[in-house]
């Protein structure tokens, strides 16, 4: 089997079927870039607006959790970043290890993501927790809302990338998805791997740093 | 280590600085330049994201323009909403 990757209809070589592989993805990427930075606009909105009430209630969510979180986040990216290197060296184990750490760190992310969840219900924070909720204001509530979607979407994001990694690990552990030939496939969903990563760099300041 | 995993690894070691001093421009009394300080670091951590692991640096023109096109419409819009809400009495 050669090491070049198979050249489908319409494209006449390798790279120019890769540049399009590439384009494909940064344009559905850059409808996920629209999707966060619209929601993302109308957080600043709600800052702008409210800017004592969003610091208060900024102060309620655990700063410490989430700048673990975000650490924890930005080393997976550094070890699917490792895993694509590897992919394009034919390197299948070592790819494999990469792909698995990638994976449980993301699982430990939203492990993290849940505690910090369940202490905000504790806290009468989440809509329905009952009890005195101590944010009273308007303005409060809105962000603290915001803050629950925002972060929610994006975990909804890391576990369809932690279900495609998962695959993926799969299917390179069984050479179903031969090294280097198809090391596009471990780049690609590379790429959706370090954009939620993106994601969450902008989420991270815009809400647990409004203090 | 071979040049690419250096690469990689001292990308890490920067985004883990920035994460660093985010942090700490949170405690600080910056006013009204917090929020500037720690979007402005978030859009360095972006640039390193997408340069280095997303491979931004080994692509054409055309895919850089691509990957920019969402990032670019925002910003136009969050300068519009801006133009209203900023200069608001």
């Amino acid at each position: 089997m050669s090491d070049q990757p198979a050249v489908h209809s319409p494209y006449l070589e390798a790279a120019q079927q890769r540049e399009a592989d590439f384009l494909g993805m940064y344009i559905f990427l850059a409808t996920e870039i629209m999707l966060f930075g619209g929601f993302l606009a109308a957080v600043y909105v709600v800052r702008v607006l409210h800017p004592q009430e969003a610091s208060e209630t900024a102060q309620q969510l655990n700063l410490w959790l989430g700048s673990f979180n975000t650490a924890v986040l930005l080393t997976s990216s550094l070890s699917m970043a490792l895993a694509v290197q590897l992919s394009r060296e034919a390197k299948r184990r070592a790819v494999v290890i990469r792909l698995c750490l990638t994976m449980a760190l993301g699982l430990a992310f939203l492990t993290i993501k849940g505690v910090e969840y369940y202490q905000e219900y504790r806290e009468g924070l989440m809509p329905f927790s009952g009890g005195l909720n101590p944010l009273s204001k308007p303005g409060e509530q809105l962000f603290f809302n915001f803050y629950l979607v925002g972060t929610s979407l994006h975990a909804l994001h890391l576990m369809i990338g932690i279900a495609l990694v998962s695959v993926l690990a799969w299917r390179v552990a069984r050479s179903e998805t031969p090294l280097p030939r198809r090391a596009v496939t471990v780049e690609l969903v590379g790429l959706y791997w370090h954009l939620i990563d993106v994601v969450w760099v902008f989420i991270y300041p815009i809400f647990y740093l409004a203090r | 280590m071979t040049a690419h995993t250096r690469i990689f690894v001292l990308v890490w070691i920067a985004l883990m600085v920035l994460l660093g001093l985010t942090l700490t421009a949170s405690f600080l009394p910056l006013g009204a330049f917090k929020p500037v300080a720690n979007i402005g670091i978030g859009f360095a951590k972006a640039v390193l994201i997408f340069w280095f692991f997303m491979h931004l640096r080994e692509v054409s023109g055309l895919v850089r323009l691509a990957a920019v096109a969402g990032v670019l419409s925002i910003v136009l819009m969050i300068a519009l909403i801006s133009s209203d809400y900023l200069t608001r009495l």
